[in-house]
Order: structure tokens, then sequence, then C-alpha cells
């Protein structure tokens, strides 16, 4: 099944029946699954007018209390990062997906990594952070979708998938679960109508008062810190021992698991950090291996993004070096292991 | 002794920020009144918009929603998609709704959203102190029209009623003004109406409201009564625009629906 339908399908399957989208290379097979299905089984798919309304129908949508998403490319997430802020300081668990194509602009519509600075590190204004999960191929694309519904309610938090556009557009094998792993907690903050039972709710983000505001935004931080103690999320391969280590996330992780296999014929012992959840950042994965012997190796589709967050996790203790390719382009496994044989014979490299 | 007069329960009872002489305190008494009249209060979702009145639902009783600036018919939409037996309700501006949010308002139209919009259109920016709105009229000096609206410099007033009037999801327009009791009670019923009609689930409803703005026009609150009445009603003609036959009303003969 294609990645993107995946997403829909995973949505639904965790109880989502509010869609709200606008169409963008490479992610619109969303919207196309979605379209069907929500009129088939009687819930919600708007195709609104632009990337902006689209984002504030979820906000509307969440706000009443129901599981809602929408689903873009980098151009279209650009957008939609007023709505997303909106949402953080108005605590509503939304659902965003973003399939990355290459920037900046119109860019391109090849797959590319590098909305990972307008996801990881906020994008919109304010202090705020989205959870932001990285699936590496459609099975767990399907997993992160569900546990992106759990995640959102459970923190009142915007949650974003964000995969390159590889994940929206391969085809692979998927189980769906007969079970899926639902937690739907009661939402008695929701503006869905007092029944003149409970004095009115109000959703907002506005706070005018310094202090208030303050109080706010350290009550959300407080949120943040339980976030970054609990739903931390890494895939760690071949580290003990290794000579090198690998930091990359979606395709470039899957190209580095055959690079592992490449340098073990040449002696040389290459291991793998993938961090699952970009936000919060696996600090600990990279502290543990901070003293690996030649190094860091951080692979991404972009100038290099996420090697901030890896080098602020190693914290000067080691070199970090950045291989990267953008445009659409993909790094090739020939290409990671020459900048890994480099590293290890101690040749240098990209050094950060 | 029976009450006859009292704050309606839909209006928390507590002073209103707006600056003395502005109408923004009439325009919520009468949607409160309706709302109550209606029964609604407990079944409604209110959307507050920003500009002068982001905070509207610090004085609304029902439950209130407030979104980014000029999208509450699109936070409208997502909440009326997700509760189809409630009734929801946008307050926004001329600023909010007549620039930023035009593409929002003008596709919850099309689309026919079954939400009601009240529009209040004081023709000039007031929260952010007195620029130039889409509805400023040509002539009138805002600051940032020092010498007065140019239409060579700043385009011509737009007039939301007539446009949205075309739109076939738009099944009810009416533009109303709180300048005067008589008026005041048109909008009453035209806010009823427009509330009546999301009910029935025929479409899209909007109320313009003209308003004044006494600190933003430098004018006093009688003043700018008058000024409303001379200058913004011959540019923004009342009265009704597009209506649609309630459940047992018949439909006007000449298939106007009026």
């Amino acid at each position: 099944m294609k990645g993107n339908e995946v997403i829909a399908e995973a949505a639904l399957r965790a109880g989502c029946r509010h869609y709200f989208g606008y169409p963008i290379t490479p992610q619109t097979e969303v919207a196309h699954y979605m379209a069907r299905k929500m009129e088939e089984i009687g819930g919600t798919f708007v195709q609104a007018e632009s990337e902006v309304a689209a984002i504030n129908m979820v906000y509307g949508a969440a706000s009443a209390g129901v599981r809602a998403m929408t689903s873009s490319s980098s151009p279209g997430i650009s957008l939609k990062q007023e709505g997303i802020s909106y949402a953080a300081g108005a605590e509503l668990p939304i659902v965003v997906i973003d399939i990355v194509r290459c920037g900046p602009g119109l860019g391109g519509i090849l797959p590319a990594q590098c909305d990972y600075y307008q996801m990881v590190k906020g994008g919109g204004h304010g202090d705020y952070h989205n959870i932001v999960l990285a699936p590496q191929g459609v099975q767990e694309m399907y997993e992160l979708v569900v546990d992106a519904f759990n995640l959102a309610d459970k923190y009142r938090n915007p949650v974003v998938v964000m995969g390159d556009g590889y994940m929206g557009q391969m085809m692979e094998a998927v189980e769906f679960r007969d079970q899926e792993k639902i937690e739907r907690p009661e939402k008695p903050w929701a503006a869905c109508g007092s029944e003149m039972k409970r004095p009115h709710n109000t959703i907002t983000s506005i706070y005018i008062e310094a202090d208030v505001l303050e109080a706010h935004v350290r009550h959300m931080y407080e949120k943040y810190k339980a976030i970054e103690e609990n739903e931390v999320r890494v895939d760690v391969q071949n580290c003990e021992g290794a000579d090198v280590i690998i930091a990359a996330y979606g395709t470039c992780a899957r190209v580095t698991k055959n690079v592992i296999k490449d340098a073990a014929k040449l002696g040389i012992k290459v291991g793998l950090i993938r961090p699952i959840t970009l936000w919060p950042f696996p600090k600990k994965a990279f502290e543990q291996y901070a003293k690996v012997p030649k190094g860091f190796l951080t692979v991404e589709m972009s100038m290099g993004q996420m090697i901030d967050d890896v080098k602020l996790a190693v914290n000067g203790q080691n070199n970090v070096y950045f291989y990267g390719r953008t445009g659409g382009n993909v790094p090739g496994q020939k290409d990671i292991l020459a900048e890994v044989v480099k590293i290890a014979r101690g040749e240098g490299g990209d050094l950060r | 002794m029976s009450i006859v007069f009292q704050r309606p329960h839909a209006l928390i009872d507590k002073p209103l920020h707006y600056c003395p002489g502005c109408t923004h305190g009439i325009i919520h008494r009468l949607v409160a009144e309706v709302l109550d009249e209606l029964g609604i209060e407990g079944t409604t979702v209110g959307v507050a918009s920003v500009g002068c009145t982001y905070n509207s639902y610090e004085y609304f009783n029902c439950d209130m929603v407030q979104a980014a600036h000029g999208r509450a018919p699109a936070v409208a939409t997502g909440i009326r998609r997700s509760l189809p037996d409630r009734t929801v309700f946008t307050y926004q501006g001329d600023g909010d709704l007549a620039a930023i949010g035009t593409a929002e308002i003008v596709h919850a139209a099309t689309r026919g959203e079954k939400i009601t919009t009240i529009f209040v259109n004081n023709a000039i920016y007031g929260m952010t102190s007195g620029q130039m709105a889409p509805t400023t009229l040509v002539g009138q000096v805002t600051t940032t029209t020092p010498f007065g609206r140019k239409p060579e410099l700043h385009g011509y007033p737009v007039r939301v009623c007539e446009l949205l009037s075309t739109l076939e999801g738009a099944v009810y327009v009416e533009r109303v003004a709180v300048n005067n009791v008589q008026n005041i009670r048109k909008a009453k019923a035209a806010i009823k109406r427009a509330f009546q009609v999301q009910a029935a689930g025929l479409g899209f409803s909007i109320v313009e409201v003209l308003s004044i703005c006494p600190t933003n026009w430098g004018m006093s609150p009688d003043k700018s009564l008058e000024w409303l009445r001379d200058n913004m009603i011959p540019h923004y003609p009342l009265g009704n625009f597009k209506n649609v036959a309630l459940p047992g009303e018949t439909p006007a003969a000449d298939g106007s629906d009026k």
C-alpha cells in the first residue's frame, strides 16, 4: 500500500472522522483516500480554499473535541504554521502530516528533509514545541499516525508526522492491527455547547496580561518537560563498539542500514542512531555514545538541519561530520560509505 | 411586579472593555437576546475574531473559540462540521472579515456552511488605532489615509453583502445599522432570522451591522451616529440582499425568496 494512503487509513483507524486538506504534491493521495472514505462512512472531508483555511478548520474541529487532521507538504506547511502556533497556544490536540519536498520557495516536488527546522524548531511564532514523529517506512508510518492521535490527546498538543516524499510515495506491505491501541481521554474543556450544565468553555491562545501569559507558557513548558521524559523514541543499531555512528532518519536511515553492511566488509563498524521522535530529540542516545572513537556522521536530505541537534546532544565531546544531498537527491549508499571510510581513517570529511 | 427588561442570560454580567459610545455593546446584546429567545445558549458555539472583539468570549455565555485574524469562518467550519446539531456563529470586524479574511468568508459562503456571521462594519480598524479598513469610505481620514482615502491610491470601499449575495451558498444576507432605535430593532430581527436560517440547515447566513467608532473617527458618539447616517448608509444601503423561506413560510411568488 502507498504511504500516503496508509496515512489516511491509519487516521481513520485511530478514530479520525474530520479531515481538512488542500492539494499539494507529494501528499495529495491522503486527500483522495479521505474524500472517498469519509463520504462512505459519514465523516467530514473538506477541501479547503487554502492551507491556511484547512489548518484553521482543524483548529475548529479540535476545539469542538473531535480528532482532526490535515496533511500537506513543505510550502503548504509554511502556510499552516500560523494555525499550528495558535493550536499550540490554545493547547489543542491536532495532527499534521508533512510529506516533505525540497525548497526553499516553490523548490521542487521531489523528496527532501529540509522541513526539519520549520517543524522541529517551531516554524510558527512563540514559545512552543510540536511533537514530531519521523517514520522510516510504510509500516512505521501507520503506527506513528495512530500514535500521533493518542499523543495529541494525551498532551493537548499538535503532533506532526513528518516523512520525506518517499515516505508518502513508496509502496510497501503493511499490517493493520485488528485492535488499535486507541486512548481517548475525556475532553471536558471542549467548546461543544454547554447544554447549560456547566460554565461556558473558552478555547483561546490570547492572554493580554504579562504574568498570566507567562504562567500559561510556563505551564506549557512543564508539559514539554513531561513529554521529553516520557515520549522519546529512538532506534539504536550496532552502536556498541562502533568506530563511527551515523545519525539519520527516514529514507537516509534506510540507506544507512546497507552502509553498515558494506562498511563491515571493510572492517569498519558503523552504528546508527535513528531518531523516531525528532522532538523530543533522543539526546541520551547520543550522550551514551558520545565517545565513539571516530566521531559522528549526520546524513540528511538537506544541507544540514538535524545536525544542530546532534551537535547539541554530543555537546562538544566529539567530531560531528555531515553528508547531505538536496534538491530531491538522496544520499547514495556508496557516497555515504565513502564518507564513513574517510572519517574512520582520519582523512577528514565535512566537519561541522 | 414583573421584570420587563433585564440583561440577557447569554450576556455575562461584567463591564465591557469597549470605548465610550462604541456600538459593539448594543450588537453583543442583540446577539445575546437572540440566543435567549431561541433558547440556544447551551447548544451554541461562538467564534471570536481578532480586533476590538478579540475577547468577546469574555462576554458571551455560550462556549466560545478564539480564532486567528480573519480565520473565524474556517474555524467555524471545523466546529460546525464536527457538531452538526449545534449552532455556530462568528463575530467579526471589517478588517478581519473583508481584508485578511476575505478568502475564508467567501469560501465559507460558497460552501454554504451552516454558520451565521455577525459582521460589524465601522469603516475603520479600531483595535490598532484607526487605520484604513477595506470598508473605509472615499475621502475618509484614517491614520493610514491621513489626507483621506483616495481611490487612485487606496482603491474603493468593498460592499460585502453585495459581494456575498452573488454566491449560491449564502442564503440569507442582510445589512442593518444600530444608529437609532428603529434600526436596532430591525438589526435584532435580522440577527434572529439569520440564526433561524442556520437552525433550519438552509445555508450560510450573514448580517452586516453598520457600527460607529467614535474614538478612531475622532467624533463624539452623537456626531458619529449622524456620520453613519449621512455617509455610511448612502454607500452601504440597508436592507435584505438575499432571503430564504424558513420552514412553514411560503416562498415569494417571483422566486426571489424575498
